[in-house]
C-alpha cells in the first residue's frame, strides 16, 4: 500500500514538474530575453542565453522610460481604490446587515442587481460623465468608478449576517454608539474577510486596463498597464530586450508580493471568487 | 454561508431589537450613504444614461444629440461587422471556457494530491493571473508568437503564423488567455477540494475504493456546485473579453478576432459615435444579464434542493 502510494506520488510529481515548467516558460523567456544584448534577441535557431548576461536594458528602461512614474500611479490609485472600496463597502454592508431604515430592502436589491452590470458595457456613458465632470486625465476618473463594486458589499453583507450579534451587544449595554461599535469591534473582528476583499480588489485594480486606458491620454497620469501598452509599443520599436525588461519590471511587483504573502492571497482570491456559492 | 442569506436582519435578539427601536435606525442610512452615492453616480446612473445614449445619435463631443428611437439597434442588427464581432465573442467564449474549466480542475486535482512544494505549483499556475493584461499581451505578441524568432515556433520546430493567420489567430488568443487566467479557476477548485471532509475518503478506503472510485463518486460530485459557479463566472468573464485581443491583434487579421467590446470601443472612441457604441454595448449587456440570471436560478434551485 505505502509503496504503491509513493510510486503514484512520483508520477504525479513528474507530471506537475513538466506542467509547471511549461507554465513558467513564457515568463522565463521574457527574463532571458531582457538579459541578452540587444542584437542577440531575435537569433534563430532560438537560444535561451546570449553571449553575455547584461542589465543594460533595465538601466535604459529605468532611465528613459516612464515606467517608475506609472508604477507610482498604479500603486497610488490601487491603494486608494482598495481603501475606499473596502471602507465604504464595509459600512454599507453593516448598515444593511445590522440596522433598519426605510427603503432598506429596495436599496439592497438595487445593489445586488448591480453585480450583474459589467463595467465594460458602461464605457460610453461613463466616459460622457467624466467629460461632463471635467475629470478626464485625472486620478479620480480612474479611481471613482472602480469603487462602485457591489460584489464586495454582497460578500461583506453575508459575512456580517453571520457574526453573532452578542459580540456587539455588550458594548451597546456599556453605552457605545453604532459607529464606535462598528470601528472598534466589528471591523477588527472582520480582519480576515477584509484582508480577503482588499487583496481581491487590489489585484483587480492594479491589473485593470480598459477603463484607465480610456480616461488617460496624458502619460503623466497613466497606470502601469496603460503606460506600457501605449508608449512601449510606440517608442521602443524593435528593441526587444528593452521591451522585455519593461514587461518584467511591470509584472514583477505582484509576483514578488505573491511569493511573500502566498497564503493570504490564495485565501483572499478563493474567498472572494467563491462568494457566489 | 449560504443558508443565512435569507435570514432577516432583525434576528439579532431582544437587546439589539430594543436598541434598533430606541433610535439606532437613523444611523442605518448614514452607514450606507457613502457607498450609495458613488454607486448611484458611477454605476446606476451610467447604466440608465447608457440606455438613453443608445437611443440617440450623440457623438463623442456631446454634439448631434437627437433621440432616434431604436434606430441604433436596428442598424446594429443589420451591421455585418457587429454580427462578426458578436460571433467572435461567442466563439472565444466557448473555446476558452472549456479548457479554462477543465484545466483548472485538472491542475487543482494534481496539486491537491501532491505533498511537496505547494508554493511552486501555486506560483507556476496562478502566477500568470497576477500579470497585467498589457504585460501578457506584449510578451506573447513580441516574443512568443512571432513566426521567425518566437518561442513557440522555435521550440516546436513549426512554421505557424499564429496571430497573423485568420484561421489560427482566435486559437492563439485562446491559448494566451488559458495560460494567463487558468490560475483563477485553479485556485477556486483547490479551495473547494480542501473543503471536502477527509473522513469521506477514509470511509471509502475502508470499503476498498480505488483512487479512481473516490474521484468519481466523492470528489467530482462534491465539486458540482463549484463547477457550476466557475462555469458561469468564466462565461461572463469571456463574454467581456477585450484587453488581450485589442493589444495582440487589434481585432484582426481580417476581423477574425475582434470581440464586441472592441467593436463598441471602435465605433465609439475612434469613430466618435457614442450613441451607436452604447447600443452595441447593450446588446452584449443583455447577453450577460441572461447568463447571470440563469446562474441565480441555478443556485436558487440547488439551495431549495439542499434545504
Amino acid at each position: 500500500m505505502t509503496k504503491r502510494f509513493s510510486v503514484s506520488q512520483v508520477v504525479l510529481l513528474l507530471v506537475a514538474l513538466v506542467l509547471a515548467a511549461i507554465w513558467l516558460a513564457p515568463i522565463a523567456w521574457a527574463v532571458a530575453t531582457s538579459l541578452k544584448p540587444e542584437d542577440e534577441t531575435t537569433v534563430t535557431p532560438l537560444q535561451w542565453f546570449g553571449s553575455e548576461i547584461t542589465f543594460d536594458s533595465y538601466a535604459l528602461v529605468l532611465e528613459t522610460g516612464g515606467i517608475l512614474k506609472w508604477a507610482v500611479n498604479s500603486t497610488v490609485t490601487a491603494v486608494i481604490v482598495t481603501f475606499l472600496t473596502v471602507l465604504f463597502s464595509a459600512m454599507a454592508a453593516y448598515g444593511f446587515a445590522r440596522t433598519q431604515f426605510k427603503g432598506q430592502r429596495v436599496l439592497l436589491a438595487l445593489i445586488l442587481a448591480g453585480i450583474m452590470v459589467p463595467p465594460q458595457v458602461l464605457i460610453a456613458p461613463l466616459f460622457a460623465e467624466m467629460v461632463a465632470f471635467g475629470l478626464v486625465d485625472t486620478w479620480w476618473a480612474i479611481i471613482l468608478p472602480q469603487v462602485a463594486a457591489p460584489l464586495i458589499v454582497f460578500i461583506l453583507f453575508k459575512f456580517f449576517q453571520d457574526v453573532p450579534p452578542e459580540l456587539e451587544q455588550a458594548a451597546f449595554v456599556d453605552g457605545a454608539g453604532r459607529w464606535r461599535v462598528f470601528f472598534t469591534i466589528v471591523l477588527p473582528l472582520s480582519r480576515p474577510v477584509l484582508a480577503a476583499v482588499s487583496i481581491f480588489t487590489f489585484i483587480n485594480t492594479w491589473n485593470n486596463f480598459l477603463w484607465p486606458f480610456l480616461v488617460s491620454t496624458d502619460p503623466n497620469t497613466m497606470t502601469l498597464p496603460v503606460g506600457l501598452a501605449n508608449v512601449v509599443q510606440g517608442t521602443f520599436g524593435l528593441r526587444y530586450a528593452q521591451i522585455m525588461a519593461s514587461v518584467v519590471l511591470a509584472g514583477l511587483p505582484l509576483l514578488v508580493v505573491f511569493v511573500l504573502f502566498q497564503r493570504q492571497i490564495v485565501r483572499g482570491v478563493a474567498h472572494s471568487g467563491l462568494a457566489g456559492q | 454561508m449560504t443558508t443565512t442569506v435569507a435570514a432577516p436582519a432583525t434576528s439579532s435578539g431582544p437587546v439589539a431589537r430594543a436598541k434598533v427601536r430606541r433610535g439606532w435606525t437613523q444611523h442605518g442610512l448614514l452607514f450606507v450613504a457613502p457607498f450609495l452615492l458613488i454607486y448611484v453616480v458611477f454605476l446606476v446612473w451610467p447604466t440608465l444614461l447608457g440606455f438613453r445614449l443608445s437611443l440617440s445619435s450623440v457623438n463623442i463631443a456631446g454634439g448631434n444629440d437627437h433621440l432616434v428611437g431604436f434606430a441604433n439597434y436596428a442598424e446594429a442588427f443589420g451591421d455585418p461587422r457587429m454580427w462578426r464581432s458578436l460571433w467572435n465573442t461567442l466563439v472565444f467564449t466557448v473555446l476558452s471556457t472549456i479548457p479554462l474549466v477543465l484545466l483548472g480542475l485538472a491542475f487543482a486535482l494534481l496539486v491537491h494530491h501532491l505533498r511537496f512544494m505547494q508554493w511552486l505549483w501555486r506560483l507556476s499556475f496562478f502566477g500568470p493571473f497576477l500579470l497585467p493584461s498589457a504585460v501578457v499581451s506584449i510578451l506573447w505578441l513580441q516574443m512568443i508568437y512571432p513566426p521567425d524568432y518566437g518561442l513557440l515556433n522555435g521550440t516546436l520546430g513549426t512554421d505557424v503564423l499564429w496571430l497573423g493567420d485568420p484561421s489560427t489567430a482566435m486559437w492563439s488568443v485562446v491559448l494566451t488567455t488559458v495560460w494567463w487566467t487558468v490560475g483563477f479557476n485553479f485556485l477556486l477548485y483547490l479551495a473547494a477540494l480542501q473543503a471536502i471532509p477527509h473522513h469521506l475518503y477514509e470511509a471509502a478506503s475502508i470499503d476498498g475504493a480505488t483512487a479512481w472510485d473516490k474521484l468519481r463518486s466523492i470528489t467530482l460530485p462534491l465539486l458540482g456546485r463549484t463547477t457550476a459557479l466557475i462555469v458561469v463566472l468564466q462565461l461572463v468573464a469571456s463574454l467581456k473579453v477585450f484587453d488581450q485581443i485589442y493589444l495582440m491583434t487589434g481585432g484582426g487579421p481580417e476581423d477574425a478576432t475582434r470581440p464586441i467590446i472592441e467593436y463598441a470601443y471602435d465605433v465609439g472612441f475612434t469613430g466618435y459615435r457614442i450613441g451607436y457604441a452604447s447600443a452595441v454595448s447593450y446588446i452584449l449587456f443583455v447577453l450577460i444579464v441572461i447568463v447571470s440570471l440563469a446562474q441565480l436560478r441555478l443556485f436558487r434551485k440547488r439551495e431549495e434542493v439542499a434545504s
